[in-house]
C-alpha cells in the first residue's frame, strides 16, 4: 500500500485523531497524528491484516522550537510498506502514551527520547535516562540547553 | 547434542538466596564499556539489566553546530570496527535530499570497500567470540588476514580503522595503480584460510557443546525487539536489506541471503548466528569479484561532488545494511548549512536490548556467550 491509502485507512478508521498528511518529494511522507488515542492507533498499526506493521525501526524525537515531536517510522514484513508518524506535544506539558507493549523496540527508544529531549511516555514502566548518568539535569538535545558549569566537582564544559 | 540448555528448579526445596553480581565497565568479556547488572541463584541468571552511557559523546548535538561534511568523521567513531559502512548511509541520505546522481566508478568503489569492511568486522566477530569460549589461535589467524584488508584500506584512505572517506557525491581519493589486483590477492588468501577456521573452530566439538542451544532467539521475539543482520536471520527471516530495497548498484551482483537452519541445534542460537557471519563472508569475497570485474576503469570520482553541501528544507530516513543490522539516519534539514537534527538509528542499541529476554535460566558462562553472539560495539551502543 502507498502511503496515501496507508492516510486513508486510518483517517476512516480513527476520524479526527488523524490531522495532517504531508508528501514533498525528496522527503519522506508523513502523517501527524494526535496524542490522545495514539495507543489504539498504534494497536491497530500492529493488528491489521491489510496494515500488519510488526517493526518499529526508529523512535527520534525533535525539537521544533515551540513544540516538541516524537517521529516514529514503522515496517511491516509481510507488505514492505513504510510509513512515518509524528506526534506534536506542547514544550511545557510534553506526554506521550507509550507503546512498549506492543513493540519492546520502544523501551528503550523512549528512555532515549526522554533522556535527551524530555519527553514523558505514560505507562512506560522504567523510564529512566539510559545514555546519560542517572542525577544528570537537563536535556541535551532541546535547543535551549544550557552545559551545566561542573558535575560532581567536575568541570563540564572544555 | 539435542537437549535444551535451560534448567529449571524446584525452589521450595531448597534453601537459598539471589545474588546480585556487577559485571562492570571494565571487564574483558564485555566487548568495551558496558555495566551488566546480572541476578544469579546460584550459577543461573535469573536477571540481567545491561546500564549503557559509559561511551556517550552525544554526536548528535555535536552535528547540529557543523557542516553536512564536517559531520562525517563522528560517524565513523560510531561503529570504529565498520566505518565505512557506517558513512555510506549518512551521504546517501544527503545525495537523495540534494537529487544528486553519483557516477558508476563511485557506485562500484563504494560497493567495494563495504564489503570489504563487511569481511574485516565479521572477522573480528569470529575471533572475539571463540575467545569468549577460550579458544585463542582462531583470534590470531583472523587477525592476521584482517591486516591485509587494513593494509588496502590505509593506501586508499590514510587511516587504518576510521577512514573519513565518503564525500557527498563522490570520495575523498581515487584508487591507485595497483588497487584490482590488491583486492583480488586478498580475497583469494581469505578465500583459503576461512574453510581452516570451520575445521579448527565452528566444528569443533568443545565450541559445539558451548553455543548450541543456547541463547534462542525466536523469529518473532527478534522482530518485536528491532534486532537486524545477523541476529535475525540466523532466527531463520529472510531479511537482508541489500535484497529486499536494494540500495546503490546491490542489485546487479549474484549472491544469496545466508539464513540460520539450525544444523547444530535449535534455530536461533549462538552456534546459528555464528554460521551466517561466516557463510556472509564468502558472499561478500563473490560481491567483490564481480564488482571489481564490472568497474569501469574511465571516471573521475570527484565530479559530482557540488561546492557547496546544503541540503534544501525536508526530512529524510536512509538506511544501509551494515555488517551488524540495519543502519539508518533520520535528518531534519532547514534548508540551512548544518543539518537542525540527526538521528542515528544504531544496529547495536536494538541488538543488546534483547538480552535480558533470551538470557534468562542459563548459566553466567551461557551468559557471556551470548553477548559475544550479538556482536556489539559500544561506540554504536552509546553514540
Amino acid at each position: 500500500m502507498t502511503a496515501n491509502e496507508i492516510y486513508e485507512k486510518l483517517k476512516s478508521q480513527f476520524g479526527e485523531s488523524i490531522l495532517e498528511f504531508t508528501d514533498e518529494a525528496p522527503s519522506d511522507p508523513f502523517i501527524v497524528v494526535q496524542s490522545n488515542k495514539f495507543f489504539d492507533i498504534c494497536l491497530f498499526l500492529r493488528d491489521d491484516e491489510t496494515l500488519a506493521f510488526d517493526y518499529l525501526v526508529n523512535l527520534s524525537s525533535v525539537d521544533y522550537g515551540e513544540k516538541l515531536a516524537a517521529v516514529y517510522h514503522f515496517y511491516s514484513l509481510t507488505f514492505k510498506h513504510r510509513i512515518v508518524l509524528k506526534v506534536f506535544v506542547p514544550r511545557d506539558n510534553p506526554k506521550i502514551p507509550s507503546v512498549e507493549t506492543i513493540w519492546r523496540t520502544a523501551d528503550w527508544h523512549e528512555r532515549e527520547a526522554y533522556d535527551m529531549m524530555g519527553i514523558i511516555f505514560e505507562g512506560h514502566h522504567n523510564l529512566i535516562r539510559i545514555l546519560n548518568p542517572y542525577d544528570w539535569e537537563g536535556y541535551p538535545l532541546r535547543k535551549d540547553y544550557q552545559t551545566p558549569e561542573e558535575y560532581h566537582g567536575m568541570k563540564v564544559p572544555y | 547434542m539435542g537437549e535444551k540448555r535451560k534448567i529449571e528448579i524446584d525452589y521450595s526445596q531448597l534453601d537459598s538466596e539471589r545474588m546480585r553480581l556487577n559485571v562492570g565497565p571494565q571487564h574483558p568479556s564485555t566487548h568495551g564499556v558496558l555495566r551488566l547488572e546480572v541476578e544469579l541463584d546460584g550459577e543461573i541468571v535469573t536477571d540481567v539489566v545491561p546500564h549503557i552511557g559509559y561511551l556517550h559523546r552525544c554526536f548528535e548535538k555535536h552535528a547540529e553546530n557543523m557542516e553536512y561534511p564536517q559531520v562525517v568523521p563522528y560517524i565513523d567513531r560510531m561503529d570504529y570496527i565498520s566505518s565505512m559502512n557506517n558513512e555510506w548511509p549518512y551521504i546517501m541520505g544527503i545525495e537523495k535530499l540534494m537529487g544528486i546522481k553519483v557516477p558508476e566508478k563511485v557506485e562500484y568503489l563504494r560497493v567495494i570497500v563495504a564489503e570489504l569492511n563487511r569481511i574485516a568486522n565479521h572477522q573480528i566477530a569470529i575471533a572475539t567470540f571463540g575467545l569468549d569460549a577460550g579458544a585463542f589461535t582462531p583470534l590470531l589467524w583472523l587477525f592476521r588476514d584482517r591486516e591485509y584488508i587494513l593494509a588496502i584500506l590505509e593506501k586508499l584512505s590514510g587511516g587504518r580503522l576510521l577512514y573519513n572517506y565518503f564525500r557527498v557525491g563522490g570520495m575523498a581519493n581515487d584508487i591507485y595503480p595497483t588497487f584490482k589486483e590488491e583486492v583480488l590477492d586478498v580475497v583469494k588468501q581469505i578465500r583459503k584460510t576461512m574453510p581452516e577456521i570451520l575445521d579448527l573452530l565452528i566444528n569443533n566439538k568443545i565450541f559445539i557443546d558451548r553455543t548450541a542451544n543456547v541463547g534462542i532467539l525466536p523469529a518473532d521475539v527478534a522482530i518485536n525487539y528491532g534486532c537486524t543482520g545477523p541476529m535475525l536471520r540466523g532466527s531463520g527471516v529472510n531479511y537482508d536489506l541489500r535484497r529486499t530495497e536494494p540500495y546503490s548498484i546491490y542489485d546487479r551482483f549474484d549472491f544469496e541471503v545466508q539464513v540460520g537452519k539450525g544444523e547444530m541445534g535449535t534455530v536461533g542460537d549462538c552456534w546459528d548466528r555464528n554460521i551466517v557471519r561466516y557463510r556472509e563472508v564468502l558472499e561478500s569475497c563473490k560481491i567483490i569479484e564481480q564488482a571489481v570485474q564490472q568497474m569501469p576503469t574511465e571516471g573521475d570520482i570527484k565530479e559530482a561532488i557540488p561546492k557547496k553541501v546544503r541540503a534544501p528544507k525536508g526530512e529524510i530516513y536512509c538506511k544501509a545494511e551494515n555488517p551488524k543490522g540495519e543502519l539508518g539516519f533520520y535528518i531534519v534539514s532547514d534548508g540551512k548549512n548544518n543539518p537542525y537534527r540527526i538521528k542515528a538509528r544504531a544496529t547495536s542499541f536494538n541488538n543488546l536490548s534483547v538480552l535480558p529476554e533470551i538470557s534468562k535460566g542459563y548459566m553466567f558462562a551461557d551468559l557471556i556467550m551470548i553477548l559475544g553472539s550479538i556482536d556489539i560495539v559500544l561506540g554504536e551502543v552509546d553514540r
